[in-house]
């Protein structure tokens, strides 16, 4: 009897292996798919980038004859180091005020009992929800207004503080428990010296979570510059729009310039991947 | 004011710290004075750049939509005019209804999305990978991505190419001038881009299920079919909810994808509100009259947010019973 059983047992462990094998390259299957899906339009505008200007629409994958011919060109002939460096000081300067400005502004809103605490946060928060109607209208005539038309300030003061980075900022200073906070200043330590030796070393993690959510959104920023900049001023993608538009016959080095603006994202965002998908996740969350 | 709230975290926070103050009601207020000085002195700088930037154009978009605004010379407040305006233009209707199509999005977006984050939320060798390579699409700028999809959707392009090759067609498809398909071409991106940002999210939500649950289903005879439906959604339903509610906002609000791919083109095939609000802002200098398109727009999507908001609210809490 017990041999048996023995053997009964033996064919249904093997089907269900069988079994957890073929969900498993089923799985992988979708899984890959998926990714040739999502990665194939980059593959091939890297392809394509390579291409000499009289075979772009080849169907092979990779060129016959490669070329860097259209790097050379966009570098050459469409001034993409200019639009890069455009890009980067409008990016960088944004980033520097964005977390001085919302690690400034989150902290009393964090540790501190205030009047008009309550009224603040709430009308924060709902900033996230109320639209503006004409809102890029408005901050045109603002724009106009202060005299900073087509000056790279015009770009980075608007976007100077998220509202998100102070939500995220806030969090993390309700992570960093009071006791600290309370010792400072029974000794004395007067309040930005205590922010600025206490409380910011305690929110790094959170500081790199707003360089990288930045990043991504003020290196694809193009809508709000072309509004109150000159091409001269554009930066990267606000460019491509622009010089796609105007060579758009010229399909080479509009790949190569593609190719180049997002390859700075795609490396940050992988470098940076595990802090950006937890704050994405823990958005929804909180 | 906001006392009770503000005393009661004290207290749990620090214990000690509370019972000082509660002592002293004097020194309490004045305490209390100087950190609010403290308070908005930290706070100021921010504050200044949101009020202006932030703030001030949601309260001035209103009075300007009643408004002939006009770059030079004086404005006027015209009542309503400008928005019998935008109720007789067939073009402001047209935009209008491509934005309400655009919504049709939504259901394959979400339903993709959730399918996909059940299969990267298995325990694979390699799945992160995959999760990070679904997610690049979304941290690319509409411009490329716009251009990249251009090249694929081209009458000579690779897509094209291929259902030609295979005779599936015979003459090519001009995804992008044709008005039959125009509107749908630019769904379809906006899927592919999405699918990752979404998936992620449910990923977030599938993680926060406890495994037991699934398992003690498993073991109790429910197949894995079973669970999913039985568990696992419901499960889900807050994220579900919310991201549908995101997803909505993001679909009525469609405009980048438009400004980019084909300007509204052809034929105001792919008009959409944000393009048509844009287009009298920046293309006409018709300040109070793009306002006002706008503000009939912002009220249409506070509408809708509002009734899923409360509809999800109300589903949701039926479950939780």
């Amino acid at each position: 009897m017990e041999i048996s059983k023995k053997d009964s047992t033996i064919p249904v462990k093997h089907s269900r292996k069988t079994k957890k094998i073929v969900v498993k390259i089923v799985l992988y299957m979708i899984l890959i798919s998926v990714a040739i899906l999502c990665a194939g339009p980059f593959l091939w505008m890297l392809c394509t980038s390579f291409k000499g200007n009289e075979n772009i629409y080849e169907m092979s994958l990779f060129p016959k004859n490669p070329t860097i011919s259209n790097y050379i060109g966009v570098v050459k002939f469409l001034g993409l180091p200019k639009y890069i460096l455009n890009t980067f000081i409008m990016t960088s300067a944004g980033i520097v005020l964005d977390v001085i400005l919302a690690s400034l502004c989150a902290y009393p809103l964090a540790k501190f009992d205030f009047y008009g605490k309550k009224l603040v946060t709430g009308v924060l928060l709902s900033t996230q929800i109320l639209p503006a109607a004409a809102g890029l209208i408005v901050n045109y005539l603002t724009i106009g207004k202060l005299g900073l038309m087509g000056n790279y300030m015009a770009v980075i003061l608007p976007g100077s503080v998220a509202v998100f980075s102070i939500i995220l900022f806030r969090q993390a200073y309700f992570a960093v428990p009071n006791e600290i906070l309370e010792a400072a200043r029974i000794d004395g330590a007067n309040e930005f010296y205590i922010w600025i030796k206490i409380m910011v070393p305690q929110i790094i993690p959170a500081v790199s979570t707003v360089v990288i959510f930045d990043f991504v959104n003020k290196w694809n920023n193009f809508l709000w510059p072309i509004i109150v900049l000159d091409p001269d001023k554009y930066p990267i993608a606000a460019a491509l729009n622009y010089l796609g538009g105007m060579f758009n016959f010229q399909f080479g080095y509009i790949a190569a310039a593609t190719i180049i603006s997002v390859v700075p994202i795609i490396i940050v965002f992988i470098l940076f991947q595990k802090n950006y998908i937890n704050a994405v996740g823990g958005a929804v969350k909180g | 004011m906001a006392d009770f709230e503000e005393k009661a975290q004290k207290h749990t926070n620090s214990r000690a710290a509370g019972n000082i103050i509660e002592n002293r009601p004097k020194k309490n207020f004045k305490k209390k004075l100087h950190m609010s000085l403290m308070a908005y002195a930290f706070m100021a700088p921010a504050l200044i750049v949101l009020i202006v930037f932030v703030f001030y154009p949601i309260i001035y978009s209103i009075p300007l939509a009643f408004q002939d605004y006009s770059v030079i010379g004086e404005s006027h407040f015209i009542g309503f005019d400008n928005f019998e305006r935008a109720f007789s233009d067939p073009e402001f209707w047209t935009a209008m209804k491509n934005s309400a199509l655009f919504v049709a999005c939504v259901p394959v977006l979400q339903i993709l999305s959730i399918l996909l984050a059940v299969v990267v939320n298995c325990k694979m060798r390699g799945v992160t990978i995959f999760r990070v390579l679904f997610y690049i699409p979304v941290v690319t700028s509409m411009i490329a991505i716009s251009i990249m999809w251009s090249f694929l959707f081209n009458p000579d392009g690779i897509i094209n190419s291929f259902l030609l090759s295979q005779h599936l067609i015979t003459q090519p498809i001009y995804f992008l001038a044709d008005t039959r398909y125009a509107l749908l071409s630019l769904m379809f991106v906006t899927i592919w881009q999405g699918l990752g940002y979404y998936m992620m999210l449910y990923l977030a939500g599938l993680q926060s299920i406890p495994t037991e649950l699934t398992e003690a289903a498993e073991i109790d005879g429910a197949g894995k079919v079973a669970a999913f439906f039985k568990i696992t959604i419901p499960m889900l339903k807050p994220y579900i909810w919310f991201c549908s509610l995101f997803s909505v906002l993001a679909a009525l609000g469609v405009f980048d994808i438009a400004f980019a791919m084909t300007k509204g083109g052809p034929d105001k095939a792919t008009m959409v509100m944000n393009l048509y609000t844009y287009n009298k802002a920046f293309g006409t200098f018709e300040f109070g009259y793009s306002a006002a398109a706008g503000l009939i727009m912002s009220v249409v999507t506070t509408a809708f947010s509002m009734i899923i908001f409360f509809y999800g609210k109300k589903g949701g809490m039926n479950n939780g019973d």
